[in-house]
C-alpha cells in the first residue's frame, strides 16, 4: 500500500470574484521512503494540494471532492482536533520563505521543543532539549545556538532551522515547500545537499514542490508535473526529464537552458495560463499547445498510464499518436 | 547603542520634556490677556497699598526671569502656590481629591484592558463574522460618543427614571456607617455609574487597536508555522499571537491614558465626582489659576511619563531591537 | 496624468459606495449636511424667543415644542438645528487649521535632515505626548471663550499627529530609490516634494482629515460642555453645558439632553464610518475575502 494516496482532489477558494478552481481532480501519490518532487509555474496549484494534506488551507478554501488517504486513513474526513494531532507527528512542512516562518519573539530553541513536548508529552525538557540540539548539528549549526533569536541568524540558516525543526517529532512525512527559492544559488547547493543527506540519514519520505527543475532533479525519486491545477505528467525522475510525454513538459524542459551546450534560443512558451474562475472546457494546455488536436478542446485528458510506471494527461498520448 | 544607552537617552528626553512643561506653563499663566492683580483681588478699585501687598504676597513685585527661578524651585519641592478659592496650598486640595481620581482610573484600566482586548481577540480570531462586524459597527458607535453625554444619558436613565445607582458624589452624604465594609460598598456603588461612562470610549479604542493588530498577526508565516505544528488555535494564539500583538498594543498606552483622563475629568465632572477631574473644571469655572496650573502639570507629567513608559517597554521585550 | 488621477478617485469612490459601513457613513453626512443648511432657514431659532412663564421652563415635548423647551422656554427643536451648523463650522475650521499645519510640518520634517526638521520634530513629540483635554482647558481658561479662540485651540492641539503620520509616510518615500534617481538627475526639492512624494501621501492625508474632523467635533463638543465654548454661540455643545448647568438632568428633562448629544454621535459617526473605510481601503490587508 502506498503510503499517500491522493484520489481525485479539487480545491476550490471563495473570493470576491468567484470560486477559484485552484486544483482540479489531482491524483497523486507516493511511496514510503520516496522523494517525489512536485513541479509547475506559479499559481499552478502545487502549493495548495500538498498544503491539504497536513490540512493548512486557508480560512477560504475547501474540498468539494476528494480523498487524501494517509497510510489508508482519508485525511480529507479528519476532524480538526484529530489533524493537529497527525501535524508535525506524522505529517511535518519546511515553509517557504523562513524570513517569516519563525515568531521572532521566541528563541529558536523554544520555538524548537515546542512540538515535542506537544506531541510527546512523557519527553521532559531537558531530553527534548538534547534532541533539538542534536538535529542542529546534523544541519551544520552549532548546538549553542539553541538560545538565539530567529533574527540573529541568516537566510541560509534560517532554513536549515527549518529543515531541523521539522524533523524533531520524527515524522514520516515530510513536505518542502520551495525550500531553496528565496536563497541565492551558493546556499542553494548547500541546502539541497544538506537534504539529501538528511532524507538518507532518516530514511525520509519527502513531497519537494519547486517551480524550478533543475532543483528537483538533484532529489527526487519521481516527479509530477502541475498545471492549471491538474497534474499533467507523472513518473520516475529520470524517466520524465529524458523522455517528456506531455507538450507542457517538453516546452518547460527546452526552457532550461544547458550551460554547457551551444547558446540557443531560449524557448518560452506563448500566453497566459487560463483563467482559474471559468476554467476551460477541454485540456488546460490547449491553448498555448503546439501539438493540439481538435479533440484537446473538447474533452480534459484523465492521467493514463503510458507504461513503466509514467503517466501522462494528453489527448494525443492516449490516442495512441505520441508527440516524442 | 546598547538598550540600556537607549533607555538612559529616553529619561533625560523624559526630564527635558517635564522641564519644557513647567516652562510652558510659567509662560502661559503669566501671559493671560487681564490684569493678575485685579483678578486676584477680584475687585477693580483697589488701594496701592493693597496692590502692592498682593504683588509681595505672590512674588509678583520681582522681576520676571527671578519669578522664574522662584517657580521651579517651588515645582521641585512640591510647592504649587495657594489657591484662590480655596485659601489653601494647592498640594494639600490636590492630594485630598487624588486618591478618588487615582481609584477610578484604576477600576477603569482594568475592565478596559480586559473587555476591550478580550473583544477584540474574540472579533479578530472571527474575522469577517457577523459577530465581527457587529463588534466593529458597536465600537465605532462607542467610540463616537461623548464621555460626559454618557454620563448625562445615565443620569437620567439610572438616577433619574429607574434610581438604581447614586447619581453624584462619593458617599452618601448623612449616611452613618457600622463598619468599614458598609464604607466600601458605598464608595462601590458611587463608583458604578462614572466608571461606565469612563470606558466606553477607551473600550472601544482598545477593541479596535486590538482587533487590527491582531488580525496583522494572524497572517504572518508564522502563525502558519504554529498551526502546522499541530497548536489548537487557543494556544497558538496564546503563544504565538498575542505576545507579537502586545507590541503594537502598548505603544498606543500614551494615547490611552491622555483620553482616560480627558474621559475622567468629563465624568467627574458630569458625576460631581470630587476627583482630580471636577476640581479642574471647578477651577476653570472661578478662574483658580493656581489649581488649573497644577491639575495641568500633573495630568501632562503622567501622560507624559506613560509616553516614556511604552516606548522603553519596546526596546525591553522586543529581541529584535538591539541597535537604535 | 489627470486621467489616471480621475479613474483613480473613481475607483476610490466605487470601493467607498461598496462598503456598507462607508456608504452608511457618506448617507448619514450628506442628510446632516443637508439638514443644517436648510433646517435653520425652515425653522429659525430665535435666541431671544423666551418662554413667558416659569411652566414653560423645560417644558416635556409638545405639539408646540416637539422636542421641548430650554431653560429659558426656548424651543429646543430650532436650537438643534443652529447648533448644528456651529458644531460643523468649528469642526472643519479647526481641521483645515490642524491638517495644513500638520501636513506642513509633516512634509519638510520627513523630506529634509537638517537641523530644521529635527527641532520640528522634536516639537511634535513634544506637543503629542501631552494629554489633550486638559491642554485644551487651560489653552481656553488663558485665552478667553469665543468660537475664534476655540477654533485656533482645536487645531493647535491636533496638528502633531498628523505631522507624526505624514512624517513617517515622507521619510519611507524619500528612501525609495527612485528619489535618489530623480535627484542625481538634478531635480529642485520642491518639483520632488510636489509631483512625487504629495500624491503619494494625499491619500493618507485624506483619510486622516476624515478621523481629524471627527475628533474636532468632539473636542468643541467637550469644550463647549465644559463652559469654556463661546457663550453666546448656539452649538450642540453649548446646549448641553446650558441643560447640565441649570439641572436638566435631575429633572429628567431628556428632551434637551438628548437630541444635542444625538446630533454630536451621528456627525462623529459619519466621519468616522467615512474615515476608517478609507484607512480600510487604502490598507487592503484589513479587507475580508
Amino acid at each position: 500500500m502506498n503510503m499517500l494516496e491522493i484520489k481525485d482532489l479539487s480545491v476550490h477558494f471563495k473570493s470576491r470574484a468567484g470560486t477559484v478552481h485552484a486544483v482540479e481532480g489531482v491524483n497523486l501519490w507516493l511511496e514510503k521512503g520516496e522523494l517525489l518532487g512536485v513541479a509547475g509555474e506559479s499559481g499552478c496549484g502545487k502549493t495548495t494540494t500538498t498544503l491539504a494534506i497536513p490540512g493548512l488551507l486557508p480560512q477560504n478554501a475547501f474540498i468539494p471532492r476528494g480523498q487524501i488517504l494517509f497510510n489508508g486513513e482519508d485525511l480529507v474526513k479528519k476532524t480538526e482536533k484529530e489533524m493537529e494531532k497527525v501535524r508535525w507527528k506524522q505529517i511535518s512542512v519546511i515553509f517557504q520563505g523562513a524570513m517569516n516562518a519563525l515568531n521572532p519573539l521566541q528563541t529558536v530553541g523554544k520555538q524548537m521543543i515546542e512540538p515535542i513536548l506537544l506531541h510527546e508529552p512523557h519527553v521532559s525538557k531537558k531530553e527534548a532539549e538534547e534532541r533539538v540540539k542534536e538535529l542542529l548539528e546534523q544541519v551544520g549549526i552549532e548546538k549553542n545556538r539553541f538560545t538565539n533569536y530567529p533574527h540573529e541568524f541568516s537566510g541560509g540558516m534560517r532554513q536549515r532551522v527549518m529543515i531541523a525543526m521539522s524533523l524533531v517529532c520524527d515524522p514520516e512525512l515530510v513536505i518542502a515547500d520551495e525550500p531553496v527559492t528565496a536563497l541565492d544559488v551558493m546556499i542553494q547547493a548547500q541546502i539541497l545537499e544538506l537534504l539529501k543527506k538528511l532524507v538518507k540519514k532518516y530514511s525520509l519520505s519527502m513531497i519537494m514542490i519547486s517551480h524550478d527543475l533543475s532543483v528537483l532533479c538533484e532529489l527526487c525519486d519521481k516527479i509530477a508535473i502541475m498545471y492549471a491545477g491538474r497534474v499533467v505528467e507523472y513518473g520516475y525522475a529520470r524517466e520524465v526529464f529524458t523522455h517528456p510525454k506531455h507538450p507542457y513538459t517538453v516546452k518547460l524542459l527546452h526552457s532550461l537552458p544547458d550551460i554547457y551546450g551551444e547558446k540557443v534560443f531560449i524557448n518560452g512558451i506563448p500566453g497566459y495560463p487560463p483563467s482559474l474562475i471559468t476554467p476551460p472546457a477541454g485540456c488546460p494546455f490547449c491553448e498555448r499547445c503546439t501539438e493540439r488536436i481538435p479533440e484537446c478542446g473538447s474533452r480534459v485528458p484523465e492521467l493514463v498510464d503510458l507504461g513503466g510506471g509514467h503517466y501522462a494527461a494528453c489527448c494525443r498520448q492516449t490516442e495512441g499518436r505520441a508527440v516524442v | 547603542m546598547s538598550k540600556l544607552k537607549y533607555i538612559g537617552k529616553k529619561l533625560m528626553q523624559l526630564i527635558l520634556t517635564l522641564y519644557a512643561i513647567i516652562t510652558f506653563n510659567f509662560i502661559l499663566f503669566r501671559i493671560m490677556p487681564g490684569d493678575p492683580i485685579r483678578l486676584l483681588a477680584r475687585s477693580g478699585a483697589i488701594s496701592a497699598e493693597s496692590i502692592a501687598r498682593i504683588k509681595e504676597l505672590f512674588g509678583l513685585d520681582q522681576p520676571m526671569w527671578m519669578q522664574y527661578f522662584i517657580y521651579l524651585k517651588n515645582i521641585v519641592t512640591g510647592q504649587f502656590g495657594i489657591s484662590m478659592t480655596y485659601r489653601q496650598p494647592v498640594s494639600s486640595i490636590i492630594a485630598e481629591r487624588m486618591a478618588n481620581t487615582v481609584t477610578l482610573l484604576a477600576v477603569a484600566t482594568v475592565l478596559i484592558i480586559i473587555i476591550g482586548i478580550g473583544t477584540g481577540i474574540v472579533a479578530a480570531m472571527r474575522r469577517g463574522s457577523r459577530l465581527d462586524k457587529t463588534f466593529v459597527v458597536a465600537s465605532m458607535v462607542g467610540w463616537s460618543l461623548p464621555t460626559f453625554w454618557t454620563g448625562l444619558l445615565m443620569i437620567v436613565v439610572f438616577g433619574v427614571f429607574l434610581k438604581i445607582f447614586p447619581i453624584s458624589g462619593i458617599l452618601t452624604p448623612g449616611m452613618q456607617y457600622a463598619t468599614y465594609s458598609q464604607v466600601i460598598m458605598d464608595y462601590a456603588k458611587h463608583l458604578v455609574m462614572p466608571t461606565i461612562a469612563l470606558i466606553i470610549v477607551d473600550m472601544a479604542q482598545f477593541f479596535l487597536i486590538t482587533r487590527s493588530t491582531l488580525v496583522d498577526v494572524l497572517t504572518e508565516d508564522y502563525m502558519l508555522t504554529a498551526k502546522g505544528k499541530g497548536l489548537s488555535p487557543r494556544k497558538a494564539l496564546w503563544r504565538h499571537a498575542m505576545p507579537n500583538a502586545m507590541l503594537p498594543i502598548i505603544t498606543t498606552l500614551a494615547l490611552y491614558v491622555s483620553l482616560v483622563i480627558g474621559g475622567a475629568i468629563q465624568v467627574e465632572t458630569v458625576f460631581s465626582f470630587p476627583g482630580m477631574g471636577k476640581l479642574m473644571y471647578d477651577a476653570v469655572l472661578k478662574r483658580d489659576y493656581p489649581i488649573l496650573e497644577a491639575s495641568f502639570f500633573l495630568m501632562a507629567a503622567v501622560t507624559v511619563t506613560a509616553n516614556f513608559i511604552s516606548d522603553i517597554f519596546y526596546t525591553i521585550i522586543d529581541p529584535r531591537v538591539k541597535d537604535i | 496624468m489627470s486621467k489616471m488621477k480621475e479613474k483613480k478617485r473613481n475607483e476610490v469612490w466605487e470601493q467607498m459606495w461598496g462598503d456598507g459601513l462607508g456608504r452608511a457613513g457618506i448617507i448619514l453626512l450628506a442628510l446632516i449636511l443637508v439638514i443644517s443648511i436648510i433646517g435653520p432657514i425652515l425653522f429659525p431659532f430665535d435666541a431671544k424667543d423666551v418662554g413667558t412663564s416659569a411652566a414653560q421652563i423645560m417644558e416635556a415635548p409638545s405639539a408646540e415644542h416637539i422636542l421641548g423647551t430650554d431653560e429659558m422656554g426656548r424651543d429646543v427643536f430650532r436650537e438643534l438645528l443652529l447648533g448644528a451648523r456651529v458644531s460643523l463650522f468649528v469642526g472643519l475650521t479647526a481641521t483645515a487649521i490642524s491638517i495644513l499645519v500638520g501636513a506642513l510640518v509633516g512634509l519638510i520634517s520627513g523630506f529634509y535632515s537638517g537641523f530644521m526638521s529635527n527641532m520640528l520634530m522634536r516639537i511634535t513629540d513634544f506637543f503629542i505626548a501631552l494629554p489633550v483635554l486638559p491642554m485644551i482647558i487651560v489653552l481656553a481658561a488663558v485665552f478667553g471663550q469665543s468660537i475664534t479662540i476655540t477654533i485656533a485651540v482645536i487645531g493647535l492641539t491636533s496638528w502633531p499627529s498628523t505631522a507624526r503620520i505624514i512624517r513617517s509616510q515622507v521619510v519611507s518615500i524619500r528612501e525609495r530609490q527612485y528619489i535618489e534617481r530623480i535627484r542625481a538627475l538634478g531635480a529642485k526639492d520642491s518639483r520632488i516634494i510636489m509631483i512625487h512624494i504629495l500624491p503619494n501621501v494625499l491619500p493618507l492625508i485624506y483619510a486622516n482629515t476624515v478621523l481629524v474632523i471627527a475628533g474636532s467635533i468632539l473636542s468643541e463638543a467637550t469644550l463647549a460642555f465644559l463652559g469654556l465654548g463661546d457663550p453666546v454661540s448656539v452649538s450642540w455643545g453649548t446646549m448641553l453645558h446650558y441643560a447640565f448647568v441649570t439641572g436638566a438632568a435631575g429633572r429628567g428633562a431628556w428632551w434637551y439632553l438628548v437630541p444635542p448629544g444625538i446630533g454630536i454621535v451621528l456627525v462623529v459617526l459619519a466621519f468616522t464610518l467615512i474615515g476608517h473605510t478609507l484607512d480600510k481601503i487604502m490598507n487592503p490587508r484589513l479587507r475580508e475575502y
